[in-house]
């Protein structure tokens, strides 16, 4: 108790290096900045927070990053540090935390580099494509009002809890940014799956992958390597058999449709 | 007695008949026509998603805007514990009735009947619905759909996807609004604010928005509009809410003439992490479930309080015969599960004692180790283990715990650096929902023809307390199945107005007021940071129109609030540009609509004589520091009529109530 | 657009053709890998002689084998293509990027070491199969005592033979039976080729790359097939690791090394 004390207590000084860039036409640059007294206790977050707050003390431009829920569940949060999207710890960087640092580290703070995700500003990314992902058939057409009661159809158990399981991604894009061929594979293929595992997923199935499928690719993203990084660095651990069953939905959408 | 400017709309008739009978009458709008109405609606969470994507679905022509970088984002994401429904699926009693009733109870009295009945009427199509579109719900192993427990009910009615269902619920009617984005017939503004409301004679026709990644201000004309923008509760600074989450698309309203009801109607939730120090930005729920086996405690020693804050001792060296557990205590009955006011409210009391026990003495336990042996025990048995060692016990039964909640204490050790399996969990209330918002009538419009309110942003189904699982159904009831039909009430008789071309005066008169607003923030040059402001007004509130109110303080309160406000307009530094993404900006504007609005608050809080539900007047309470409520006198809708110079008038809406007997509650 | 034209073109669709060249590729593997097991005979080359002859020869086995160098090529081609095509999806690259904690190397590398194998597949093919082909490889002629079952070995000059690899019969005289095989000695390049210890030596290398290649590969090729599935993933990683990258490249690795250090 009393070393974890300790060291629980003691507060961090840090430099920052953090990716700045006033616009999308901008070329931006690194910036490097030095932040006192940062107490474990803070999220990362929180530590931009206390940046920014001096940084418009100090007359300057406080760096724009997204962020919302900042308890780990809105997806909008979206910082590559040191190396890894979100940072070291499988979780996302509202729920990352100072103690994971150490007093005199080297922090370097990027935005997700991707070719669909055109950054707007310093760390701030545009992730519109993931909705137009969601748009070419992430759904299940039934207008309000059609639906039958809700415990007409069974489901199992294992593939009810295994669709929950894909459903829980929030777009992130941390998957993106990981991957070293920016692919979308494990995002798409989490709706895709979800979906695909319901029995009222059914009617849509097929058109559903293909879609959706053409749009990722639409967007620019890159093809899948199975490296495995995406599923390491989700913080909602979105297993990579998602990406193994779209890939099979694919292949049979493609080969046993009716469309020519 | 209710004000002449206020007409609720409740159709006549049966209780149980308001509904069927008035969804069977109200004007309709031919598939034609449709085509040409054009419908704004502002916020993307369940209310706004749902009602888009019905809207959409009916034919109209929907514009849909959030502030965040895509619908998926809002708020209503992060709502863990489930949704209700009166399904009666586990046959224990439930029903349309019960829930209806269970509903106004919980808000001690201060809702609509009419409203509230049809929340409990469509709250079972509203499941339906949501499977039929993909929403994982937990299952039983026979396939069927899971419930559970919550607060201040005595049957199992909450359908829940893990800790996860707001997610699950948004996802889903996201998926729906994206559908019809993809099809072309919602055209989707993400990355945008609205910041003002345009009326032409006294009839919403639209909106301004600001596009926040080039900053340029937007006209935009719509047959109606409606904000579906959520809760307020960020006028503390620290809540559960989103960063972003905030009052000005309904302040703007309201300014525009809109009534705002029971402003002081919030909801303190009694389990979140509490604070830790200056740099807190936000407070993190636990989910009410934990209560289901937590036991909430702090010491009956002060000196062994005092030892806990100055961390010499540890919880778990406190004996249990040296343990207060205050709610079973004090509500035999109900225990640990009392409503969240009441359970908020006794946190306070001990704390204030002298009892908490983390080192801002603002915090009380949630203790798991009483049913971790339990479980424990239970799993030795079932493995035939009949004599197991201590150890043996407490793996079993962590492992049980871990089952259950172990996503929740993953959040809280990554959150506190404390392992909650070792020790107990320290928890202290958190502003989280806001009962009040717009005035809305029936049909969910305000008073302003043409502008509705829908979700967390209206007041009409929660009195002055909401009940745990009930706002995800009011959202989705809101969007999914009220809207659709109460909106061909006003839009039949619209079917001949044109679209307004936004060069029409009010539009450019609107978008000046609202350039000349920003243009101001810019002007002011200060030294301080928004935060600053808002961090002051935050702790404003909290002290003085918090968990617990009184005259004196809601008075220091109110002109301490005018004088922070004049402060920010003269003190406010706001750095880069309006032409540009920029945060600080959007921060500025809605904490200078903060400012109005928590002044709102303390008068509404001080002009209600009495205590119910969230609204805690320390000078009515019974001897035993139970709220006492005043049906004589206060059993209405306070709605608020914004006048020139930041000043209010109070209309009273009378509440009726003729199928419920009102009776104190009890949960003794 | 044509649905053939168009699944093949998605990036599943391109994935789909490396895993199932890939996986071609890997069944090559395993038939060279027995075949070439013949090296280790101590028959002076009869054994691995014939085989190679069979194996050029018979037309469906040729027929095969014009399909394995179209695989071969189109598995480079595409990969190749994919890296280009993947790299833009990242024009602004990271400053920092830590993927050693997210995934294995290897995964990460499969372009340096498939184009390590490229390289390596040209030199290999150049050094046999150009020259058993076009080269002047000699010819031995084996007889073998159908009796005593001994066989005697002795080298022919290439135009006693020139339009046929293979030619066998039966001749008698007093002593007995004989068998009579003349064949184009490919067995003798092999020994002749490791006699240089730099060509040992980037074939163990070689094999290196191989190894690590098929690590990622096998199991990469199954994923983007679908297969994942909780009953058969410890049996494919199994198979991808022991045999694969440990057992097959090992095996290969052996026969220069035997060459080098027993003959």
């Amino acid at each position: 108790m009393s070393s974890e004390k300790i060291i629980m207590e003691k507060n961090l000084n840090l430099n920052l290096k953090v990716w700045r860039q006033k616009n999308a036409s901008d070329k931006g640059k690194f910036e490097e900045y030095k932040v006192n007294d940062i107490s474990t206790d803070m999220s990362f977050l929180e530590m931009f927070d206390v940046l920014n707050e001096r940084l418009n003390n100090e007359g300057k431009d406080p760096v724009a990053f997204d962020h919302d829920c900042r308890e780990g569940i809105c997806g909008s949060c979206s910082m590559y540090i040191n190396g890894r999207p979100h940072g070291p710890k499988q979780t996302t960087t509202c729920q990352l935390h100072m103690r994971s640092f150490n007093d005199g580290d080297t922090i370097v703070v990027e935005p997700w580099r991707a070719q669909p995700f055109p950054v707007i500003k310093d760390l701030v990314v545009d992730r519109s494509a993931f909705d137009r992902i969601i748009s070419s058939g992430g759904f299940i057409s039934v207008n309000t009002g059609n639906a039958q009661d809700a415990n007409a159809i069974p489901i199992p158990k294992d593939a009810a809890d295994e669709s929950f399981a894909a459903a829980a991604c929030i777009g992130c894009g941390a998957c993106v940014a990981a991957c070293k061929n920016a692919s979308a594979m494990l995002f798409v293929s989490a709706k895709v799956s979800q979906l695909a595992l319901l029995p009222q997923g059914m009617p849509e199935r097929k058109k559903r992958v293909m879609e959706m499928v053409a749009q990722m690719d639409a967007e620019g993203f890159g093809a899948c390597t199975n490296t495995g990084a995406c599923s390491a660095e989700c913080p909602k651990e979105i297993s990579l058999s998602n990406i193994a069953r779209m890939n099979r939905e694919y292949i049979v959408a493609e080969l046993s449709s009716d469309s020519k | 007695m209710t004000s002449s400017k206020i007409d609720s709309k409740i159709p006549e008739g049966n209780l149980e008949q308001k509904w069927t009978k008035y969804r069977s009458t109200v004007p309709l709008v031919n598939p034609a026509n449709k085509r040409t109405l054009e419908i704004i609606i502002v916020g993307s969470g369940l209310a706004g998603a749902s009602a888009a994507a019905s809207l959409s679905e009916l034919g109209y022509k929907v514009k849909v805007f959030c502030f965040q970088d895509s619908a998926r984002r809002a708020h209503s994401i992060a709502a863990q514990g489930g949704i209700n429904a009166a399904k009666n699926y586990q046959n224990d009693g439930d029903s349309t009735y019960r829930l209806f009733y269970d509903t106004i109870k919980g808000g001690d009295y201060r809702s609509r009947e009419g409203n509230v009945y049809r929340l409990a009427e469509v709250s079972t199509s509203i499941i339906d619905q949501c499977v039929a579109i993909g929403v994982p719900f937990a299952r039983e192993y026979g396939g069927l759909l899971s419930n559970r427990s919550f607060g201040g009910t005595q049957v199992q009615r909450t359908f829940y996807a893990a800790g996860q269902t707001g997610q699950q619920l948004l996802l889903g009617a996201y998926s729906g609004l994206q559908r019809q984005v993809g099809s072309g017939n919602v055209k989707m503004y993400a990355r945008h604010e609205m910041l003002d409301v345009v009326t032409i004679e006294g009839v919403c026709r639209g909106i301004i928005a600001r596009d926040l990644v080039t900053g340029k201000l937007e006209r935009h004309f719509g047959h109606a509009v409606l904000l579906c923008s959520g809760g307020y509760g960020n006028a503390f600074f620290l809540s559960t809410n989103a960063m972003g989450s905030n009052v000005t698309a309904a302040w703007k309203a309201h300014k525009k003439g809109a009534l705002f009801a029971n402003p002081c109607f919030t909801q303190i939730h009694p389990t979140c992490i509490p604070v830790s120090g200056d740099h807190q930005s936000k407070l993190t729920l636990m989910s009410e479930s934990l209560r289901n086996d937590g036991r909430i405690w702090v010491p009956k020693k002060q000196e062994d309080a005092k030892s806990l804050r100055e961390n010499r001792i540890k919880p778990n060296d406190i004996k249990e015969e040296d343990r207060d557990y205050y709610l079973e205590r004090r509500y035999p009955a109900f225990g640990n599960l009392v409503p969240r006011d009441v359970a908020s409210r006794a946190a306070k009391e001990r704390c204030d004692a002298g009892f908490g026990v983390n080192k801002t003495g603002e915090a009380v336990f949630l203790d798991f180790a009483f049913n971790t042996l339990r479980y424990g025990h239970i799993e030795a048995t079932k493995k035939g283990i009949h004599n197991p060692n201590e150890t043996q016990v407490i793996e079993m039964g962590r492992a049980v715990v871990k089952e259950k909640y172990g996503n929740l204490f993953d959040m809280y050790q990554q959150i506190t650096g404390v392992n909650p399996y070792d020790q107990p969990m320290m928890i202290y209330p958190a502003v989280h929902y806001t009962m009040g918002g717009l005035w809305v009538d029936y049909n969910l419009m305000t008073n302003v023809p043409g502008l509705y309110a829908l979700g967390e942003a209206n007041f009409s189904d929660h009195g002055s307390n909401r009940l745990g699982a009930s706002a995800l159904m009011q959202g989705l009831a809101d969007g999914y199945f009220v809207i659709p039909y109460t909106i061909g009430s006003y839009l039949s008789n619209e079917i001949r107005t044109k679209a307004i071309p936004t060069d029409h005066v009010a539009f450019a008169e609107a978008e000046q007021n609202v350039q000349s607003s920003i243009d101001k923030l810019f002007a002011i040059k200060g030294t301080k940071s928004v935060d600053y402001f808002h961090k002051k007004l935050g702790l404003i509130m909290w002290n003085k129109c918090g968990m617990a109110r009184n005259e004196e303080g809601l008075k220091s309160a109110i002109s301490e609030i005018q004088e922070l406000r004049k402060q920010f307009w003269n003190e406010v530094r706001v750095p880069g540009s309006k032409d540009e993404f920029n945060p600080e900006l959007e921060k500025a504007g809605r904490v200078a609509d903060f400012l109005e609005l928590g002044e709102l608050m303390c008068k509404d809080a001080l002009s209600r004589n009495e205590s119910c539900g969230g609204h805690f007047r320390e000078e009515y309470q019974t001897d035993e520091g139970e709220a006492m409520r005043d049906d004589e006198n206060f059993k209405y809708v306070a709605a608020w009529e914004y006048m020139q110079g930041v000043n209010w008038e109070l209309h009273k809406e009378d509440l009726i109530y003729d199928n419920i007997k009102i009776a104190a509650r009890s949960y003794k | 657009m044509n649905w053939v034209i168009k699944m093949f073109s998605s990036t599943i669709g391109q994935k789909l053709i490396m895993a199932l060249t890939g996986l071609f590729l890997c069944s090559f593997l395993v038939i060279h890998m027995v075949g070439n097991l013949q090296l280790f005979k101590v028959d002076n080359g009869l054994a691995f002689n014939t085989y190679s002859v069979f194996m050029t020869s018979n037309p469906v086995i040729k027929t095969i084998s014009y399909i394995l160098y179209f695989s071969i090529l189109f598995h480079a081609f595409k990969g190749l293509m994919l890296i280009r095509k993947n790299q833009k999806s990242r024009p602004v690259k990271y400053a920092v990027q830590n993927g050693a904690a997210n995934s294995h190397w290897t995964s990460r590398n499969m372009g340096i070491l498939g184009t390590i194998l490229l390289v390596f597949i040209v030199i290999h093919m150049s050094n046999f199969w150009y020259e058993y082909k076009f080269g002047h490889i000699p010819f031995t002629s084996y007889l073998t005592n159908m009796a005593t079952g001994e066989t005697k070995s002795s080298p022919m000059s290439a135009e006693y033979v020139q339009s046929n690899k293979l030619e066998e019969g039966i001749t008698s005289n007093e002593q007995g039976q004989f068998r009579v095989v003349i064949v184009k000695d490919l067995y003798k390049e092999v020994e002749e080729e490791f006699k240089e210890w730099w060509i040992v030596a980037l074939y163990v290398i070689s094999m290196f790359a191989v190894g690590f290649h098929l690590y990622h590969g096998f199991k990469s090729a199954f994923q983007t097939l679908g297969v994942n599935h909780v009953k058969y993933n410890g049996l494919i990683k199994f198979l991808g690791t022991w045999v694969f990258s440990v057992l097959i490249p090992a095996g290969f690795a052996a026969m220069p090394l035997y060459f080098f250090i027993f003959k």
